[in-house]
Order: C-alpha cells, then structure tokens, then sequence
C-alpha cells in the first residue's frame, strides 16, 4: 500500500514535464505535523503546488459515532492539542442544542476564559514558532519561556498544563476561587509585559520585515473566494470572526475583530500578536463581570435531530455538525477543523514566490494537520 | 545592549532552569491531576467507573471482587473520582512514572 500520488491522478506530473518537482515534506524541519506539498519549480519559482494530506488519519468520526456521546468530550480534546479546551468547548455546545440544555452563566463566562487561554497559548506559541523558521532563535526561546506563565495557569486550574478536561454537557466541572482569579489578573499583567518587551522585533526589525512583507500575497477578493477563515483572512483585511456571534460570554464582551490591510505573511504575523493583547484583554473583561452562580445544568435527554455549531479557533472557524437519534450514540458528527479551508489559500499564496519563502509562508497559515485529517486515500502497489 | 545586561546577569548567577531529575524529584502544583487509588472498603463494585472511563483504563470483576486500572491507558481526567458514588476512588496529586515496568494495578479487597 502507499500513498496516491496526486500528480498522477490529475494528470498534472505529465502536463507540467519540463518542470523541476521539489517535495517539501511530509517530514520537514519547518513542519510539525506531516503533510507533503510537491511545488514544480521553474528554475528558482514555484509554478504549481499540490498537496498532498492523510498522513495522520486517526478515524476520530467513526470513534464518535461508536462511543457513548457523553465520553466524546475527551475523545474531540485529543483531535488538536493545541485547541483542545475549545474542541471540548464546541462539542459540549453541539450537545446542548441538540438537546436543549441552558448553560449557566457563571459556565459561560468561565468557558470563556480558558478558551481565550487557550488563544493566548496558541499564538504564544505560533509567534514563536515563526520566529524560529525565519533564523530569530532566541527570539523563539523567549517566546517560549513566556508562554509557560498560561500553561503554569493551566496547571493551578485544571491540574493539567494542556488537557484541562474541565468541559461536560451543560456546563463545566470546575471552579475559580477568589484567589485563582487574582493570580489571573496578575499574570496577565506579567505577560502583557513580557508582550510589549518583545513584540518591537515584529514591528520594526529589518530582517523579519525584509522577509514577511510582500510575500505569500493573498488578495482580499480570493481570500474570501477560497474560503479562508482566522488570521488569515483578518490578515487580508476581512472582520470574519465567529466570536462575533456572541457564543457563550462573547455576545457581553467588548472586541472588535482584529484586521491587517497588508494580505501578506506580515500583516498575519501582526494580526497574531495582536491577537494576544485582545485575548489578555478579554480574560480581564471577562473575569471583572464574572458572575456567582451555578456550574451545570444536568438534562438527561439523549441527543436527538441536527445541529452546526461554530466556533473561534485560535487558526479559525471549526465547524460541527451532529446528528442524535435519540440513543446514546451519536448517528454522525462531522468536524472541519480551519487548516482545512486554509489549504486553497495556501497554494495560492505560494504561487510565484521562490522556494526560499516556502518555510515562512507555509507557516504563516499555522498549519495543524493532525486535526485535519479526517479522510485518507491508499491504493494497492502495483 | 543595555536591555540585555538584565538577562545576563540573571543567566551568569542565577540557579540552572532544569533540575537533576531522577535524583531530584520536580516540585508538585497544588491540585495536579494524577494517579488514583480504590479504597477497596468503600468500594460497592457498581461498575459505574468503568462504563464512564473515556479511554477503558479501569475493570471490575465482580466476581472476584477485584478492580484493574492501567496507568497508560489513562489519561488522567479524574472523571471517575468525581463520578464515584460511594466516594471509593482518590486522587494522588503526584506525577506519574515514566516506566513500563510498573504495568497495571490491581486492587483486591482483603
């Protein structure tokens, strides 16, 4: 067995014959996660890319649907690392409209605030990767170290550093005392410092402007044509941002979404930075209105019809669909996680650049395979 | 230049940032998730553990009054110490071991 070659299947390999194919991946220092681009390359310029995806399959859909629907919380946490609190998070809401349940407050708001923790680590952690695929080395380091200040949080909430597993249908299993809340409020402070003391590097130093800006150009015409969603289509100068339809705490906060005119690898750089002021930001607002109440609202309905849900991503909309039929498994749960849609923009982001800007641009999408793939193709060898 | 001196004297003078690990064990957060135990006195064999666990990493015999739990199947999310009616499961608030040696658990009554 191996893998298809796609090329082959869209006649693409004979019709581009006299170019030079590079294969960049599946395993490559810039990539995290395996997924291969072939770019045909005349001389030292892409002509052509193809991707091609489902190195990682895991078969996470059909283990929804064989699983019993409350134990699917830990199951959708484990489908991003990086996003886990919000697939949790996404999940829970699907359930509770398919059957009815009514968060309470205080949940919401609570949900809310790791979600934005979440954003906040997930960027933390973009910037610095960034920083490392265009040479900035000790820029990542202290990126990195900055970033352990939210996962430390994590840690005092939940007991964990990534997974806090503190979602359950109709709200969440976990409280914030008094003095949780202040070290909250505290060390965001901390970070917001530690922000501004780095963030000049992205703003006015040479070298990384001289090779972000005007590369993996994405118009704000295709951005919304390919379907791009996150930072990068705010990073083509388009408000999308799902946060804007008031899910949970979001509809009593105050943010606008975040956009960049530059449409290029540098204007979603920026949007990601600023991103992390908003989330810091938001945490704040967010535990100054945060209410006394319940934490869950118990409904032993079984799930039943269908239902989307969308959520923020910290790289864009996610998107659910559910479907119950009354048992206690779900009949089909769909994910479409934002690398997905990102994928069209991509290839025509890289279209005429040289392969020299391939790492920055790649990264500049914040590819997450592992939470893409949800179908593969094997053919038997010959 | 001068924005770095602060750095450099921190990392010239200060304590090394990692640890001297099997010797030295790591500093254990308040509330940390980790290892749980049966209180096999308590414990009513109603099974309730086992059809929750996200990940299958605890069985009951009923019959011979026993209870295995694998600590690498578990991903340690205490929904079974929170679940436990009769209040028999505790949480440890230690880090688990790195080692496949120490296999699965069982817990018998007496």
């Amino acid at each position: 067995m191996r893998l298809v070659d796609v090329g082959d299947v869209i006649g693409m390999s004979k019709k581009n014959s006299n170019l030079t194919v590079i294969p960049f991946g599946p395993q490559h220092p810039v990539l995290p996660e395996p997924i291969q681009l072939q770019f045909y390359v005349d001389e030292e310029t892409i002509v052509d890319v193809l991707p091609n995806l489902g190195y990682v399959h895991r078969g996470i859909e059909r283990a929804m649907e064989l699983n019993d629907y409350r134990r699917n919380i830990y199951l959708c946490e484990r489908i991003c690392g990086i996003c886990n609190f919000m697939h949790g998070m996404a999940y829970s809401e699907l359930i509770e409209k398919l059957t009815g349940t009514q968060v309470p407050v205080r949940a919401q708001y609570l949900r809310t605030i790791w979600a934005e923790l979440a954003r906040l680590q997930s960027h933390l952690l973009w910037l610095g990767l960034f920083a490392e695929a265009i040479g900035f080395e000790s820029l990542f380091m202290k990126i990195w170290r900055d970033r352990e200040i939210v996962l430390e949080l994590n840690e005092a909430t939940a007991g964990h550093r990534i997974h806090l597993s503190t979602n359950v249908i109709g709200g969440v299993n976990m409280d914030m005392d008094r003095k949780l809340l202040s070290r909250y409020l505290s060390d965001m402070n901390k970070l917001k410092k530690e922000i501004n003391d780095w963030s000049p590097v992205f703003y006015k130093d040479r070298a990384f402007r001289a090779k972000t800006i005007g590369k993996g150009i994405l118009p704000k015409k295709d951005a919304i044509h390919l379907g791009a969603v996150g930072p990068t289509v705010r990073g083509s100068c388009v408000p999308q941002d799902m946060r804007t339809l008031g899910y949970e705490a979001y509809g009593e906060l105050d943010f606008q979404p975040i956009t960049y005119d530059g449409e290029d690898t540098y204007a979603r750089a920026l949007v990601r930075l600023d991103e992390t002021h908003q989330s810091i930001d938001l945490i704040k607002q967010a535990i100054s209105q945060l209410p006394e109440g319940d934490l869950v609202n118990k409904n032993d309905k079984f799930p039943e019809g269908a239902a989307i849900n969308r959520v923020e991503q910290p790289r864009g909309e996610c998107f659910y669909y559910g479907v119950g039929n009354g048992t206690i498994h779900l009949e089909r749960c769909r994910v479409r996680t934002p690398t997905l849609p990102n994928i069209p923009p991509l290839l025509q982001m890289l279209v005429g650049h040289e392969v020299s800007d391939i790492p920055a641009i790649v990264h500049s999408i914040d590819p997450c395979m592992s939470c893409t793939e949800r179908i593969t193709y094997v053919k038997e060898a010959e | 230049m001068p924005s770095f001196l602060g750095n450099i004297m921190e990392n010239l003078f200060g304590k090394p940032a990692t640890i001297n690990y099997p010797v030295e064990k790591p500093p254990i957060v308040e509330g940390v998730r980790g290892e749980i135990h049966f209180d096999m006195r308590k414990c009513d064999q109603c099974q309730d553990c086992e059809r929750l666990c996200p990940s299958a990493a605890i069985s009951v015999d009923v019959e011979n009054k026993q209870i295995t739990w694998d600590p690498f199947k578990c991903i340690y999310c205490h929904l079974c110490v929170r679940s436990c009616l009769h209040k028999a499961i505790s949480a440890k608030e230690n880090l688990s071991a790195p080692d496949y040696k120490q296999g699965i658990k069982t817990f018998k009554t007496e």
